[in-house]
Formats: structure tokens, C-alpha cells, sequence
């Protein structure tokens, strides 16, 4: 057990700023703050059990079929939590539509089993997945206020700027996404860029 | 949308709601291959042909498979199974039949498989209510789409590795704000359906 395993997916290896994956649900549902924490932890979920249920089987299945085998167990764990946000926050389940049976093909997902789950411990596994998936919300949530800031004046819905504010909706829309993402990776680079020198 | 005319559909798929740079699905190769007019050519082409019969198959399996047995929540783990199946099935098929397309085509297969363009324009097929006839139309528009951003993406990537550009910004930054404008070229077509 490594306390590293936790740490290392938040910031040093963040999966958004630098592994540059599941690109598609951060994009789409980062239209406020909410939406982004919403699915970031949806996704967690997701992460933190089938990186446990996959370290568990990893003896047990063939290293041909493993690909299929990973996708079927991450397929039951979205269903189970796609229904439990159906029951129990209906209206976020709404907003994200689509999204949430799309977190089977995200690719963090099966980049962490495929590159960690499938190598180690159950306990190391499950830390992994818990950083990933903290790294991966709070990437989310960072990217979902910037754009609910300026294209809405609020974050998490409390107003900031004021009623002078004019807002510029072209965040909120998908041009917004990409622009958001591409200047937040600018920053990301300038500020490795410094510490590098 | 349940009656929506082909030329409609075609519209709404290529222009309106472009997959990738309206509805950001499919962004993966969208930003992963498409460093080359060529090979992000041959991408489109592979995930055309991937998406229209993964759309088709999934029609059958969705109203002859999971509604008669009353297992629609079985949905997506059923779709991505016929989806990954399907994608090893092309593989090997075009292995043997065709061995230039699979040259052409080979290298971009395995990684359809986790392109969530396939399963997102499933999903969308039966959350729209399309008939068979519908879907398989909505399904190669849809991946037409796709090949019509991903290539002139492609094309203006290729320029842009000649240029100056600011050092925190190479790479995936400048890439991802030249989307952002392609995207608001392509918000121009709303209200064209």
C-alpha cells in the first residue's frame, strides 16, 4: 500500500490536464460547475469500483479476453450507477443524459484498469481509483466554474458578478468548452514551463 | 423527431448537430489522429463504416433482442458488447477479404472500440424513436460528420505545425481553440432544421 498511488492522480498525474483523457464527458457536461461535480463523481463511482473488482478477477481472466471482460464490468457498475442517480437525483441525472451510459467508453476508465487494475493489489487499486477519480472532479468542477463564471456570472448557481454583468453565453455553448480547455491547458503549461526553469 | 425525413436527418447529422463539435462525442480521435489529412481521412472512413453497422445492429438488438424480454436496462452493457464484438468481427473480416482496406483501416479499428461516437449514436437512435430505415441513414450521416470536422481539422493542424506558435501553448492548446473556432463556424448552421 503506497499513499502514492493516491496522490499521484490529483495533481502530477492529473487525467484531464495531462493524460488528455475522457475528453468527451469533460467537454460536454462542464456547462456549470454542478454538472462537472456531478459527473466527476459519477465517474468516481464508476473508477473506484471496477478498479476493486478488476484487481480482484485479474488472476482469473485471460490476458486474450481482458479487454472485453473489463468493459463488461465496468458496463454493470455504470448501470447500477446510472439507475442509483435516476432514484436518487433525478433532475442532475436529466442534465447529464446521455453522458452517463457514455462513461463505459471513458477512457480513464480503462486506462486504469488496463495500465494499473490489472497489475496490482486490491487495496493499491482502489487508492488509484480515488485519486484518478478526485484528480478527474476536480478538473471537472475548475473547468465547469470558468465557464458558468463568464458564461452565466455564477458559480455553483450563487450569482457573483452582479446584475451589471452582461453574460457571455458562447461559454455555456460548445464553442465555450474547447476555448475553456485549451486556455486552462495553456495556464497549466505556462505554470510547468516556470517551474521548470 | 419520430418522422423526420431523410434529407432532414442528413442536415441535422452532417451540419447541425456535428458529433464532434456540437455534440462532443467522439473527441478522442478527434484530437488523438488527426495530426495528418491522411490518416485522420482513414479514420473517418473506418469509423463511418463501423458506426453504420454498429447503428444497424443495435437497432435489432434494441426491439428484437432486449424490448421482448423486457431487459432495456441492459442497454448499454448489451450495445458496447455488440459494439466491441463488431469491431474484432470487421477486423478479421477485412484481414481476410480485403487485405488493402485492412492496411488502410487496420491501425484505427481497435481504438473504435472505446469511441463513444459508436455508442452515443446508438443510444441517440433509440432515444429519438428512429425506425430501421432512419437509423441506418441517421447512422452514416452521423459518421460522415465525424469525417467532414476530423478532416479539415486535420488540415488546419498541419498548417499549424509550420507556425509560431506560444510555447505554453503548443501541442493541445492551440489544437483545442482552433476546435473552439471551428465550432462557432459551426454554431452558423443552427436553425438551418
Amino acid at each position: 500500500m503506497k499513499i502514492s498511488n493516491l496522490t499521484k492522480g490529483i495533481l502530477k498525474e492529473n487525467p484531464i490536464f495531462v493524460q488528455l483523457l475522457g475528453m468527451c464527458p469533460t467537454l460536454a457536461v462542464t456547462t456549470s460547475a454542478m454538472n462537472g461535480v456531478g459527473m466527476g463523481l459519477a465517474t468516481t463511482a464508476v473508477l473506484v469500483s471496477s478498479n476493486i473488482a478488476i484487481s480482484m478477477l485479474r488472476k482469473f481472466i485471460p490476458s486474450q479476453v481482458r479487454i472485453p471482460a473489463f468493459i463488461v464490468i465496468i458496463a454493470s457498475f455504470v448501470t447500477v450507477v446510472g439507475m442509483m442517480m435516476e432514484a436518487f437525483v433525478p433532475a442532475l441525472f436529466q442534465s447529464l443524459g446521455l453522458f452517463i451510459p457514455l462513461i463505459v467508453v471513458n477512457c480513464v476508465i480503462l486506462a486504469r484498469a488496463e495500465a494499473f487494475a490489472s497489475k496490482n493489489g486490491v487495496v493499491d487499486s482502489a487508492l488509484d481509483g480515488i485519486g484518478m477519480g478526485v484528480g478527474f472532479t476536480l478538473a471537472l468542477m475548475v473547468l465547469g466554474a470558468v465557464r458558468e463564471l463568464i458564461g452565466n456570472g455564477s458559480i455553483f448557481g450563487f450569482g457573483l458578478l452582479g446584475a451589471s454583468y452582461k453574460p457571455a453565453l458562447i461559454m455555456i455553448l460548445p464553442p465555450g468548452g474547447f476555448l475553456a480547455l485549451g486556455l486552462l491547458l495553456a495556464l497549466y503549461n505556462n505554470f510547468q514551463i516556470k517551474k521548470a526553469r | 423527431m419520430e418522422n423526420a425525413s431523410i434529407f432532414v436527418i442528413m442536415v441535422s447529422a452532417i451540419l447541425v448537430n456535428n458529433f464532434v463539435l456540437s455534440r462532443f462525442l467522439g473527441i478522442c480521435p478527434f484530437l488523438g489522429v488527426s495530426k495528418q489529412v491522411e490518416t485522420a481521412f482513414g479514420m473517418g472512413m473506418a469509423v463511418t463504416f463501423v458506426i453504420t453497422l454498429a447503428g444497424t445492429l443495435t437497432y435489432f438488438v434494441h426491439y428484437y433482442l432486449l424490448v421482448p424480454l423486457e431487459l432495456e436496462y441492459l442497454q448499454t452493457a448489451a450495445f458496447i458488447l455488440v459494439i466491441a464484438s463488431l469491431v474484432q468481427f470487421v477486423e478479421i473480416v477485412l484481414q481476410k477479404m480485403s487485405p488493402t482496406l485492412y492496411q488502410a483501416l487496420g491501425v484505427f479499428l481497435p481504438l473504435i472500440t472505446t469511441n463513444c461516437a459508436v455508442l452515443g449514436l446508438a443510444l441517440l437512435n433509440i432515444q429519438y424513436k428512429y425506425g430501421l430505415v432512419q437509423t441506418i441513414f441517421h447512422s452514416f450521416f452521423a459518421a460522415i460528420g465525424f469525417s467532414l470536422a476530423i478532416v479539415l481539422f486535420a488540415g488546419i493542424r498541419e498548417k499549424l505545425e509550420t507556425s509560431d506558435v506560444p510555447l505554453p501553448f503548443k501541442g493541445f492548446p492551440i489544437a483545442l481553440i482552433t476546435a473552439s473556432l471551428m465550432s462557432i463556424a459551426f454554431l452558423g448552421f443552427t436553425g438551418l432544421v
